[in-house]
């Protein structure tokens, strides 16, 4: 099975090995050797915990360059209700639009215009009887790839719908193909929140090809748009042309609750990660868990707490249900928002996504005879390792050392405590225990720091 | 390999650990996640029987290639009537239990139905032993 595709990167002449990314890290993907972190490929869910905490921005989101999408004659921006809620209410929608239209993109449009579309899917699946309870969504890539890692077995859980964004994608490519565009000459550019949905992006399960022709990063897209905003006083003229997000409900998709509220039976929201976490434990142990929809967000807040927003997430939700409210005040259904049920019955064919597959990152090997090996020798070493998690090793705690230490990741001398006790048996010089720290935190953490403070004193 | 596991009676908020345990175990030994299913709900079940009904309990897990058994014993009132308790709806749970939101009186018939091999013991007034097999193996 191939690796999974990341969003995610390392930067090594940037990281500087402080190991916070290693210690937050959900499903412990992260180690530290010879002072960079290191991502395990096969764990990493890309939720973007490590990017939120590295101190000097040494994790990078890959994006596509702003400037392909000048490569297309029909440029769309599709763009998800968290962009808007990045700006002070006072900007009105429509001059966002217009500065959109500036920086040369032809079309605008809102991820979601497609919510309606997987709303009524969502809902004619939780009226089907289901041997395999509570559905689970699809909507968060994060929260896919945990379960498909963490807990396999609830893979057959998922409801197996694509997000709102496909459905907007594959709508709007069609409405300007039937206006004359060649599919060619579309180029549809997403503006995400988060990496993980450029991995789903970039890697769609299957062999189908995405809808979606680039990825722009929110936090960039935001600067370039708000820079342009601030500058230009006075009103703009541009009619928004298609508002029909912002005026329903269906823009409140992506925040908490937005999903489950529209579901039906007994179904539960929950957003961050470890809080998701938490409840899948329980949720296996159960016989019949009593519930028949769960919407699951890897980010707290949901996507208003995407790794790659700039406003505080808690203002970011407020501003978006102020504007629903003002334009379900002012403005009703406009005519785009028809448009999308003439394509109804062709894009309820495209909505699914194929079967999810389990890839457990637990198993210590295929082989359940070799695993009980492993296992034995990780209890031996565990009862040596001294438990305090302090991660000097350059794994995320004791339990992982050894897991390291047995799958041939780590090494037992790693342990500063094992060090020691090797040191009074004269099996190792200390010059030896230095060496192997180095090997885990490079040598320059063991050295005193010259030219780092720049201390006046000192020049003069 | 052998694992083992202390219960205390009345801690609800603990109960589950060990199932909770196991499940990692059986997940790193790659078993069939169905399997783990089955064991962990088991397990599960079995272990709020104790915290619901004993004062204590100690549950013995043993791990091979071929199945996986778990022996909980426990020093509480014991079960009058075994057959009885086996019965889908039959519960001597406590109302407080009840409120917490188990004593269905579905413990023993879950057990019995994710179980390849299910044997109890009890004796009034001293404990219950309660013996679960499942196979690993298909």
């Amino acid at each position: 099975m191939n690796d999974f595709l990341h969003a995610l990167k390392i930067v090594d002449d940037l990281c500087i090995g402080c190991s916070l990314c290693m210690n937050i890290c959900p499903t412990k993907a992260i180690r530290v050797r010879k002072g960079k972190a290191k991502l395990m490929n096969n764990r990493c869910i890309d939720c973007g915990e490590c990017f939120r905490i590295c101190p000097v921005g040494a994790i990078l989101i890959e994006q596509d360059d702003f400037g392909l999408i000048f490569n297309y004659k029909y440029r769309v921006a599709l763009i998800p209700a968290v962009f808007f809620g990045q700006f002070p209410s006072k900007y009105p929608i429509s001059k966002i639009y217009q500065t959109l239209i500036d920086l040369g993109f032809t079309h605008v449009f809102e991820v979601e215009n497609g919510v309606d579309i997987i709303k009524k899917a969502t809902r004619e699946i939780l009226s089907q009887d289901h041997d395999t309870k509570p559905l689970i969504s699809t909507f968060c890539p994060a929260i896919v790839r945990l379960i498909q890692v963490k807990f396999p077995a609830l893979v057959h859980n998922f409801t197996l719908l694509k997000p709102p964004l496909d459905v907007a994608a594959l709508y709007f490519r069609k409405h300007l193909q039937n206006q004359g565009a060649d599919e060619s000459e579309i180029g549809i550019f997403y503006f995400t929140q988060c990496a993980a949905k450029i991995a789903a992006i970039k890697s769609p399960a299957e062999e189908e090809k995405s809808p979606i022709t680039g990825v722009i990063n929110m936090d960039s897209a935001f600067n370039k748009v708000y820079q342009k905003v601030k500058q230009e006083n006075g009103d703009s003229s541009v009619q928004i042309p298609v508002t029909a997000g912002f005026a329903s409900n269906d823009v409140l998709w992506s925040l908490t609750t937005g999903e489950s509220d529209t579901a039906m039976g007994r179904r539960m929201a929950i957003d961050g990660i470890h809080n998701v976490i938490a409840f899948l434990e329980k949720l296996e142990q159960e016989e019949n868990p009593d519930f028949d929809f769960l919407e699951l967000r890897a980010c707290d807040e949901s996507c208003a707490g995407g790794v790659l927003t700039s406003e505080n997430r808690f203002l970011t939700v407020e501003r978006i249900k102020k504007r629903v409210r003002k334009m379900n005040a002012e403005q009703p259904q406009t005519e785009q928002n028809q448009d999308i049920l003439n394509y109804e019955d062709e894009l309820r064919r495209m909505i699914f996504v194929e079967e999810i597959k389990p890839r457990s990152m637990m198993k210590l090997d295929e082989d359940m005879g070799e695993a009980m090996k492993k296992m034995k020798l990780i209890r031996q070493i565990v009862q040596m390792l001294p438990m305090v998690d302090c991660g000097a090793c350059g794994s995320p705690g004791c339990y992982a050392l050894a897991e390291d230490i047995v799958q041939s990741r780590g090494l037992m001398e790693n342990c500063i405590f094992i060090q020691r006790r090797y040191e009074e048996k004269g099996m190792l010089k200390p010059s030896d225990s230095l060496q192997i720290m180095k090997n885990v935190w490079g040598s320059d953490k063991f050295e005193s720091k010259k030219n780092q403070n720049n201390e006046t004193d000192e020049s003069k | 390999m052998q694992y083992k596991f202390e219960v205390e009676g009345g801690n609800f908020s603990k109960a589950g650990t060990a199932s909770s345990e196991v499940k990692k175990i059986l997940n790193q030994l790659n078993v069939d996640y169905k399997l783990i299913k089955r064991i962990v709900v088991a397990l599960y079940e079995a272990e709020v029987n104790i915290v619901a009904h004993a004062n204590k309990g100690i549950i013995d897990v043993d791990i091979d290639t071929e199945r996986i058994k778990l022996v909980l014993n426990d020093s509480g009132p014991g079960i009058p009537n075994i057959e009885k308790a086996m019965e889908a709806g039959f519960s001597t749970a406590t109302q407080k239990v009840r409120e917490m939101g188990f004593g269905a009186g579905m413990g023993l018939p879950n057990i019995k139905r994710n179980a390849d091999i299910l044997n109890i013991s009890s004796e009034t007034g001293k404990g219950t032993s309660v013996e679960i097999i499942v196979f690993l193996k298909p």
